[in-house]
């Protein structure tokens, strides 16, 4: 009881007054007062503004109410009738187009930093979507960035006008004031362009080059791979790209060199991911040496962490006792036994094991191409070497010596950024002031365009004609999808116009091509988007003699630094091309699980020295420390700092390719640009860093890092007691109590439900190999195009608002293996222990930690908990093993999301389409071109979920029965599946016994994600098994 | 004075009547007098014009009109502009002619883009001199004159043919009838009145009903209970229409005529809606499948117009076609202008059902007049069914299945007929009545 109730009930009696006045009988002013509700008279008069013109009003309250009323009413009642809804069909239909079937085009992207065969669906004559191009032999789509790039075609900022002086142009006066420049300076032309790979542009230029005499050609690669290109022409004498086949890997070691990422292109994750699944009970092993955690060393069997001044000593030694002892190097005793055990390894792997080399420096890379001869590795595939990423470093950097020197008289670029990736803007920007005559071909206004004359407005790739040749034997061809949407030209047109060549740039690709490949069809060559030709390459015999002895010691010299700065490419943004495409942005980093942003990566020990720190505020997003860093004079401010486990000490990352801001949404301006520290095109810089105050706001989506030695979510054993013992052993089905005895969950006594008979018909299953998965995250990003995801931005990804329908957890070990977390949780015996040791448990180990991927979508139960909890059914199950969400039944209870143990239901807070608080590509035109027509876009309100692509099955069943057929296995597909390159997602009906996913099913390695709760997912994984057989 | 008034009455009735006849009578005789025979054609005397017209038809008329240029020339007209011998080498070798160097024959070459008319070797003299009489004929006056004197001569005469003359007579009989009566009733109370008789009766005063009413407790609450079931009922059924557009008509950018197309040529639907076959979207035809056929006919026949439409009026809709692809049917070219049409959506489904022509065309070999009525019968297109997810899903609970001969049900069929006992499966029980079949 409370004083109040306290004090009426022991003093009914009293009376309570307020002041004297109050104690006198029948006091007037007592009296008033308690008449008047309010004392003073209240000013409405005042706050009500213009009194003479209220007074002259006739409408009083009472009409303001009808009218109120009245429009109430009317409004409802007008919304109940329907809109007016045109359609407008063409006038003259294009042959073979069918409005409502898609279209697939083979085509290829070769944006200067990404090239790949793709395959583009396009619905009406728009791309909606991007697809591997799966008959490709070489570069086949797999990463988020390539299957994001339709998003970039359908950019808001994109130029639509040739530019002269900052004011929209035409063409022809563009192409006109342009030549006559060219042929009016007496200086040097410079083209400085992005890698186009391309034989015809290559053609073309030499024609530029032989009217316009004193013409030199830069190519320029934002992220360089100078080094690596060096060594592969001083030994093989062809200025290529060594391209590696890890089909049939027996031993990768890899040094600071990210293969699974963006390293000489990417590409390689899926002959990769072959080698890694156990076959005959055998599989590659993979060792890793870095300092940032990446894709590779996460799935490597053992990785080490290594600072970048290591890592070359490493590679010395490893030549040391691979060829021949030329260097004593001086390494820790880890490392020499780390590298005891590479070695060994190599030499047993032979013909089938391959050193793979990241370090910046031709020493480093030729070292690496002896190594690789000397164990006669045939994974090197030398015949077919990658003509992709030429840019040649030396020349940029004399380049802008030239410019300041005033003996360039014209520029002309085309698809780079140099402005904003030079290390040394600053001055490039002074040396483009003494250049006469400056001419950008740019998608966007960025910041060289922004400095530039003429600005020629590019098409983008989805939009072109062009040919790459990605390999020495593999040519590809571009291909156009979609009109071109705005007045654009490409470069190579505009060099044609240049060279008083009448031919269209289409009829040139095409002569060329002809003359090329004589015989070979153009038609069926654009059909498949590539042409292989059988030609290998034959190296140079009379390589210059390679001086072991002199690069082993200057790479044994280069001191240690004690903060040395690794800056890398993320999967996401990559050289941040295509930063204004909000799916890439809210991407999460597939290490770091943090979207928006980038971020340096810092050891804890490093950390804790410099007082930086990482926490987790109330509603547990996370929150990181500023540093300020400096690499030599230039320094960043208020970079924000993430501790990443397994960051090597005294190491730090940076990613490049963020902090854009010209010509970008301001939604996306996010992060910092690390581009000036890339001093001479050097991805490792000694670096100092400072804490500087305040605290960022991350947008993390995994905030649990750790399973604490839970085996119902990532199960995972060795090589070794894979090959050696029983399933039970290392995959026992969970087993709960029924009646006092322990049952297997998945026995029929223990089901709460009567279980349907699912035989009939199809039944649908998505199998992932945990060991094929790599992590990559182009399934993300396909799920996001098929079913029209929105993005939401980084404060909804703060409040863990994320919209993916497909994440793909990312789970440190707590112990050094993950193994080792199993036994200390099964060891935990009694309550002190248990207190301190799951407190353990949760924290990832530091340096040396095991990482795993798992891709988790809605598991579609067959005793999906989410069905039972739906007051309006909006949530039910199909015969097809497919848990149904229908949206227009929903009303947003969210009983189903908190019911669901795989926490895969994602929540419509808002409207996020047509919605200015949420600026993407869904609240303007032209961005919602992208939109799929065959699925719904969800309104405010509603829950959604992963619908394993229902309306790709209905369609292969659809297609079958039309044709009146059965169905084959592999027609089944879903987003994610489709985009697996690696062969970790299998789709199909397991009611078909033939089929792969079938097959899959029977194998040992399979288990459901949380057994033992009963939910009969007909998502299955399969257990990961690490190689630890010591070679 | 009734006698009297109704004397002219039927005088005026038999006047009219006879009138009719007069004019019905003289009609038929010009009619009579314009089928005595056609024309004698005098550079052809001769020939048969009808035999003429049914070769015409058969041979000619997809690329010649008689009286309007097509894709080639107007060929009325034609045995003055050339010499009878040669209209006949030309007709069954215009080639040859070209070749000879006829200088004739080399100017129309030229002037209608060095396109050559086929070759017809199977025609005699006699046939082309047929087909010339035929040509050669007088453009009949339009009809259209004639037949609108004739009904206005009905209507005028109002000769007992039309509902609203019967309705008039009726009318005016029955207000006779009450005029007769309210006389006799007066004529009545008068004589009661001399009689002394008592009409009515003083009723006792009792208690208004709707005071009883009020008063019995049970009655009200009944009622009551009663008026708010039905307002329930009557307030579900109208929220339940709310956004069910059955029956919707709207009035499109060009006036097509689904009863023309599809219910007198007999057009099978999907030659036009021919996505309708593989796609989810039956599709609305793109012009340039209206010119398919549209490039040869400019304007509808005398028989198509009728009291509502007039020919002037269709023709004008085609010009319309025309003025949209920018077809030019003078030069027979395209003009390179277009003009998109935006028509108006009849059938609108919402954003969240998915819904699939090909499945129920192609595989369900439903027939489209099923959802959407008597097209065929529609001279303006509406929307037949309701729409609604209960029509739907009472379709696939009562349609049969379509599987015999597709090899894709053969396992399933097999398994599911075995598994209910039955030899024929519903859509249902294919699965057909799941939420995410529609809705994803």
């Amino acid at each position: 009881m409370n004083e109040e109730n306290l004090n009426q009930d022991m003093s009914s009696e009293k009376k309570y007054w307020k002041s004297a006045e109050q104690l006198k009988e029948n006091s007037p002013v007592v009296d008033a007062l308690e008449q008047n509700e309010f004392v003073e008279h209240i000013p409405t008069d005042e706050f009500l503004g213009d009194k003479e013109n209220l007074e002259g009003s006739k409408t009083s309250r009472r009409d303001f109410l009808k009218y109120v009323g009245f429009s109430t009413a009317a409004a409802s009642l007008a919304a109940c009738e329907g809109p007016v809804i045109k359609s407008i069909p063409y006038v003259v239909q294009p042959e073979r187009l069918v409005p409502g079937v898609a279209d697939y085009y083979a085509t290829t992207i070769a944006d200067g930093f990404d090239f790949a065969s793709v395959l583009v669906k396009t619905r009406e004559g728009r791309p909606i979507k991007i697809e591997s191009n799966k008959e490709a032999t070489s570069l086949t789509a797999g990463k988020p960035r390539v299957h994001a790039s339709v998003l970039s075609l359908y950019d808001i900022k994109r130029l639509q006008n040739p530019m002269i002086d900052g004011q929209a142009s035409k063409w022809s006066t563009f192409n006109k004031e342009v030549r006559a420049k060219l042929e009016n300076t007496s200086n040097k032309i410079v083209l400085l362009t992005q890698t186009f790979a391309s034989p015809s542009t290559q053609q073309l230029i030499k024609e530029f080059s032989e009217k316009y005499t004193n013409v030199e050609h830069v190519v320029y690669d934002s992220v360089s791979e100078t080094t690596a290109l060096d060594a592969f022409e001083s030994k093989y004498g062809l200025r290529a790209l060594p391209n590696y086949d890890l089909t049939n890997a027996e031993s990768i070691v890899g040094i600071g060199a990210d293969f699974l990422g963006d390293w000489l292109g990417g590409g390689f994750d899926e002959a990769y991911s072959k080698s890694r699944v156990p076959k005959d009970g055998k599989m590659s092993k993979h060792y890793q040496f870095e300092a940032n955690m990446t894709l590779s060393g996460a799935n490597s069997d053992e990785r080490f962490a290594t600072k970048p001044s290591a890592q070359k000593q490493i590679l010395v030694e490893i030549y040391n006792q691979v060829v021949s002892r030329v260097a004593s190097t001086n390494l820790g005793d880890a490392h020499k036994k780390a590298v005891a055990k590479a070695v060994k390894s190599l030499k047993k792997g032979g013909k089938n094991a391959v050193l793979l080399c990241g370090i910046d420096d031709l020493d480093a890379q030729m070292m690496t191409l002896e190594i690789n001869e000397a164990l006669g590795s045939q994974l090197t595939n030398l015949a077919n070497p990658r003509m992709i990423r030429q840019g040649d470093a030396k020349k940029v950097a004399q380049l802008v010596k030239d410019m300041n020197a005033g003996s360039v008289g014209a520029l002309i670029m085309c698809g780079v950024n140099p402005v904003y990736t030079l290390p040394n803007s600053d001055e490039f920007i002074s040396g483009i002031e003494k250049v006469d005559t400056t001419v950008d071909f740019s998608l966007t206004m960025d910041e060289t365009a922004k400095v530039s004359t003429y600005v020629g407005a590019l098409p983008h790739y989805l939009e072109s004609w062009g040919d790459v040749r990605l390999t020495y034997q593999d040519y590809s061809l571009i291909q156009p999808t979609i009109k071109p949407i705005f007045n654009t030209r490409h470069f190579q047109e505009c060099l044609l116009d240049w060279t008083d060549n009448s031919l269209a740039y289409y009829d040139y690709i095409k002569a060329g091509f002809s003359n090329r490949h004589e015989g070979v069809s153009w038609n069926r060559t654009l059909h498949d988007g590539f042409y292989k030709v059988s030609e290998d390459f034959v190296p140079t015999e009379e390589s210059p003699a390679f001086n072991a002895n002199s690069a082993a010691s200057k790479l044994v010299k280069s001191d240690a630094q004690e903060l040395e700065l690794t800056l890398y490419t993320k999967s996401g943004l990559g050289d941040g091309q295509q930063a204004n495409n909000p799916w890439l942005q809210e991407f999460p980093d597939p290490i770091t699980r943090t979207s928006w942003d980038n971020y340096l990566t810092i050891s804890r020990a490093d950390a804790e020295s410099l007082k930086l720190i990482n926490e987790n505020v109330s509603n547990g997003a996370l929150n990181g420390s500023y540093a300020n860093v400096s690499v030599g004079n230039t320094t960043l401010q208020n970079v924000p700092v993430y501790i990443q486990p397994g960051q090597a000490n005294g190491s730090v990352g940076l990613a490049l390719g963020y902090g854009k801001k010209e010509s970008i949404q301001e939604e996306m301006q996010v992060g910092v640009n690390a581009y000036p520290l890339y001093n001479q095109f050097s991805k490792v810089q000694e670096v100092k860093i400072e804490k500087a105050s305040g605290m960022h706001e991350f947008a993390c989506i995994q905030l649990h890092n750790t399973m604490m030695g839970r085996k119902d979510i990532i199960k995972e054993t060795t090589l070794e007691i894979f090959n050696t013992k029983d399933k039970d052993y290392w995959n026992k089905t969970p087993q709960v109590s029924l009646d006092h005895q322990e049952t297997p969950v998945d026995s029929p006594d223990v089901d709460l439900w009567n279980e349907f008979d699912r035989s009939i018909g199809h039944h649908f299953n998505l199998s992932i190999d945990l060991n094929a998965c790599t992590g990559c995250g182009a399934c993300v990003i396909a799920c996001h195009s098929e079913n029209n995801v929105p993005v939401v931005g980084k404060s909804e990804i703060r409040k863990s608002r994320d919209m993916h329908w497909l994440r793909i957890d990312r789970y440190y070990s707590s112990n050094e293996t993950l193994i080792g977390d199993y036994e200390k949780k099964d060891n935990i015996k009694g309550l002190s222990s248990a207190l301190s040791e799951f407190g353990e448990l949760e924290k990832p180990s530091e340096e040396n930690v095991e990482v795993v991927f798992q891709p988790v979508m809605c598991q579609h139960c067959n005793h999906a908990p989410c069905e039972t909890v739906c007051p309006v059914a909006a949530s039910a199950h199909g015969r097809q093993g497919q848990n149904h969400m229908t949206y227009n039944r929903c009303v947003g209870t969210r009983y189903c999301a908190n019911n669901c143990p795989y926490k895969v239901r994602r929540f419509n807070w808002f409207r996020y389409n047509k919605n200015d608080e949420f600026d993407y590509h869904m609240n303007n035109d032209l961005g919602r071109m992208v939109l799929n027509p065959d699925v719904t876009v969800r309104s405010r309100g509603v829950m959604e979920k992963c619908s394993m692509c229902i309306q790709m099955t209905q369609l292969a069943i659809l297609e079958a029965k039309r044709e009146g057929r059965p169905i084959k296995d592999g027609e089944f597909q879903t987003a994610c599946s489709n985009a697996c390159d690696n062969g970790a997602m299998v789709f199909g009906d397991i009611n078909d016994k033939e089929s792969l996913v079938a097959k899959k099913k029977e194998d040992d390695r399979t288990y459901h994600l949380l057994e033992y709760l009963g939910t009969k997912p007909n998502v299955f994984y399969h257990t990961k098994i690490r190689n630890t057989n010591e070679a | 004075m009734k006698k009297v008034l109704f004397r002219p009455s039927k005088l005026k009735n038999f006047l009219l009547l006879f009138s009719i006849f007069f004019v019905l009578g003289l009609n038929a005789q010009e009619e009579a007098a314009e089928e005595s025979g056609p024309k004698v054609i005098e550079a052809v005397p001769d020939a048969d014009p009808a035999k003429g017209k049914e070769l015409f038809n058969s041979l000619c008329a997809a690329c010649h009109k008689p009286y309007k240029k097509a894709v080639g020339p107007a060929l009325h007209g034609v045995s003055e502009r050339r010499d009878l011998d040669w209209i006949q080498r030309w007709t069954v070798n215009s080639r040859e002619l070209i070749d000879s160097g006829d200088s004739q024959a080399v100017a129309i070459y030229e002037e209608y883009n060095k396109q050559a008319m086929p070759a017809f070797p199977q025609l005699s003299k006699e046939d082309v001199n047929d087909i010339v009489a035929y040509v050669e004929q007088p453009k009949p006056e339009p009809k259209t004159s004639k037949k609108d004197d004739v009904e206005g001569a009905v209507a005028a005469g109002g000769g007992g043919a039309s509902t609203e003359v019967i309705l008039g007579i009726l009318a005016f009989v029955f207000l006779m009838l009450l005029v007769v009566l309210v006389l006799v009733n007066k004529t009545l109370r008068r004589f009661a009145e001399a009689n002394n008789v008592e009409l009515y009766k003083k009723k006792e005063k009792s208690k208004p009903i709707w005071v009883a009413f009020a008063e019995n407790q049970f009655l009200v609450l009944v009622s009551v209970v009663v008026v708010l079931l039905m307002l329930a009922y009557g307030g579900y059924g109208y929220l339940m229409l709310v956004g069910v557009d059955q029956g919707y008509e709207p009035v499109q950018p060009i006036h097509y005529s689904h009863k023309i197309h599809a219910g007198e040529n007999e057009i099978e639907c999907k030659y036009c809606h021919s996505s309708a076959r593989k796609s989810k979207h039956s599709g609305i035809p793109s012009l340039n499948v209206c010119m398919n056929c549209h490039k040869q006919i400019a304007e509808v026949s005398e028989e198509t117009g009728n009291e509502e439409y007039s020919k002037e009026f269709y023709d004008n809709e085609i010009q319309k076609l025309y003025d949209a692809t920018g077809w030019d049917p003078d030069s027979q070219s395209y003009t390179g202008e277009t003009k998109p049409v935006k028509w108006v959506r009849i059938h609108n489904l919402p954003d969240f059902a998915y819904f699939n022509h090909a499945q129920h065309v192609t595989v369900g070999q439903i027939e489209c007049q099923t959802c959407h009525g008597p097209v065929e019968e529609m001279e303006v297109m509406y929307q037949h069914s309701s729409l609604t997810m209960g029509w739907c899903i009472n379709c696939h609970r009562e349609t049969n299945v379509r599987m015999d001969d597709n090899p894709y049900y053969e396992k399933i069929h097999e398994e599911l007929s075995k598994k209910y006992g039955v030899d024929q499966l519903t859509a249902a029980e294919m699965g057909g009545l799941e939420c995410g079949k529609c809705h994803y």
